[in-house]
C-alpha cells in the first residue's frame, strides 16, 4: 500500500471459513423464506437490471434497482406481450488528483426485455424513477382482465 | 474511463450483511456497493442506496467510525401479488473506520437518485505562524 490505510477493514469483510458457512446458511435461509411466503419464483434471468414483477387485477408492476441512472439516460418500450428496459449508468470522472480506497460501483450499458405473464396495453404504460427505483405500471390488456360475471336471479 | 463507457452492466448479487447482534425488525440488511476516493482536502463517499428517502438515511460519525444505515419502504401496495423476484430489497448498513481527522462541522451529505455523495472534509492543518522576535 502506497497511500496510508484510512479506512479499516470492516469486521465482517475478514474472510474465515465460519464466515462462509454463515453467510451460506443466511441464503438458504432467505431462500426458504421466499418459497414459504408465496409462489415466488426466486431464480433469476441474470440479466442486469434485476427486476420484481407483481400484478394485481388491472395492471403488472414492474420494479428494478437503478440507483445513479437519470431517466433521460432510461429507454423503455412496450409491445403487446413485453417490455423492454435499456440505458446507461453513468459514473462521471472525478478529480484528477482523487486517490481510490474503494471502488465497487460500477458503469456501463445495459437492455432487458421481460415477456409479460399476460397481453398488455402498451399504449398506457407508466414509468417513473424515483431514489434510484425504476416502477413500471403494464396495464393488462382488456382479455387478461377478470370478468365479473353477473349472477341473475328469476 | 473509455473501458467503462463501453461495458455491459451484469448481474451481481446484493452482499447481505453477517449480522452479529440481533436484530430488533425482521428484514435482509445489505452492504452497500461504495466508491471512497480523498483529495488534499476532503474524503468523498458514494453509496448506491436505491430506494432509500433522505428521511429514512441515518449518517453517524462517532468516534472515527462513520455508519450508514438505510431503510427501504416496500413499494408493493395491497393487493399485489408477486409474480417473479429477482432482488429483495431491505435495509443497508455499512461501517467504516476513518483515521484521519474530519472536520465534523463541514460534513456535506447529498442524496440523488439513490446515490448518496458524503463529502468529509479534512480538518486543516494548522498553517506554520512565522514568528518575529522583536529587538527591544
Amino acid at each position: 500500500m502506497v497511500y496510508r490505510k484510512l479506512f479499516g477493514v470492516p469486521a465482517w469483510r475478514i474472510r474465515s471459513p465460519f464466515e462462509e458457512l454463515e453467510r451460506m446458511r443466511n441464503r438458504m435461509d432467505r431462500l426458504i423464506d421466499g418459497f414459504s411466503r408465496g409462489s415466488f419464483e426466486t431464480s433469476s434471468a441474470g440479466v442486469y437490471p434485476l427486476i420484481n414483477l407483481t400484478e394485481d387485477k388491472e395492471n403488472y408492476y414492474v420494479y428494478a434497482e437503478l440507483p445513479g441512472v437519470k431517466p433521460e439516460a432510461l429507454d423503455i418500450e412496450a409491445t403487446a406481450n413485453n417490455i423492454s428496459i435499456s440505458g446507461e449508468r453513468k459514473i462521471p470522472p472525478e478529480d484528477e488528483g482523487a486517490k481510490y480506497h474503494r471502488k465497487e460501483r460500477e458503469a456501463g450499458h445495459f437492455s432487458r426485455i421481460i415477456q409479460m405473464p399476460g397481453d398488455i396495453n402498451p399504449e398506457t404504460v407508466d414509468a417513473s424513477l424515483t431514489n434510484g427505483i425504476l416502477s413500471v405500471k403494464v396495464p393488462k390488456a382488456a382479455t387478461e382482465k377478470p370478468k365479473k360475471i353477473v349472477i341473475q336471479g328469476e | 474511463m473509455t473501458s467503462a463507457e463501453n461495458q455491459e452492466l451484469t448481474v451481481r448479487d446484493k452482499t447481505a450483511l453477517n449480522q452479529s447482534a440481533e436484530q430488533t425488525r425482521d428484514g435482509a440488511v445489505f452492504t452497500p456497493d461504495v466508491d471512497i476516493f480523498e483529495t488534499e482536502r476532503e474524503i468523498t463517499l458514494l453509496a448506491d442506496l436505491p430506494g432509500v428517502k433522505a428521511e429514512n438515511l441515518g449518517i453517524n460519525l462517532r468516534d472515527d467510525v462513520l455508519t450508514i444505515a438505510g431503510e427501504t419502504e416496500d413499494l408493493r401496495k395491497e393487493g399485489q401479488v408477486g409474480i417473479i423476484a429477482e432482488y429483495e430489497s431491505g435495509k443497508y448498513y455499512r461501517q467504516f473506520t476513518l483515521s484521519e481527522s474530519i472536520d465534523q462541522a463541514k460534513i456535506d451529505a447529498k442524496l440523488n437518485d439513490g446515490v448518496l455523495r458524503l463529502t468529509l472534509p479534512k480538518v486543516a492543518k494548522a498553517a506554520p505562524r512565522r514568528i518575529t522576535v522583536k529587538t527591544g
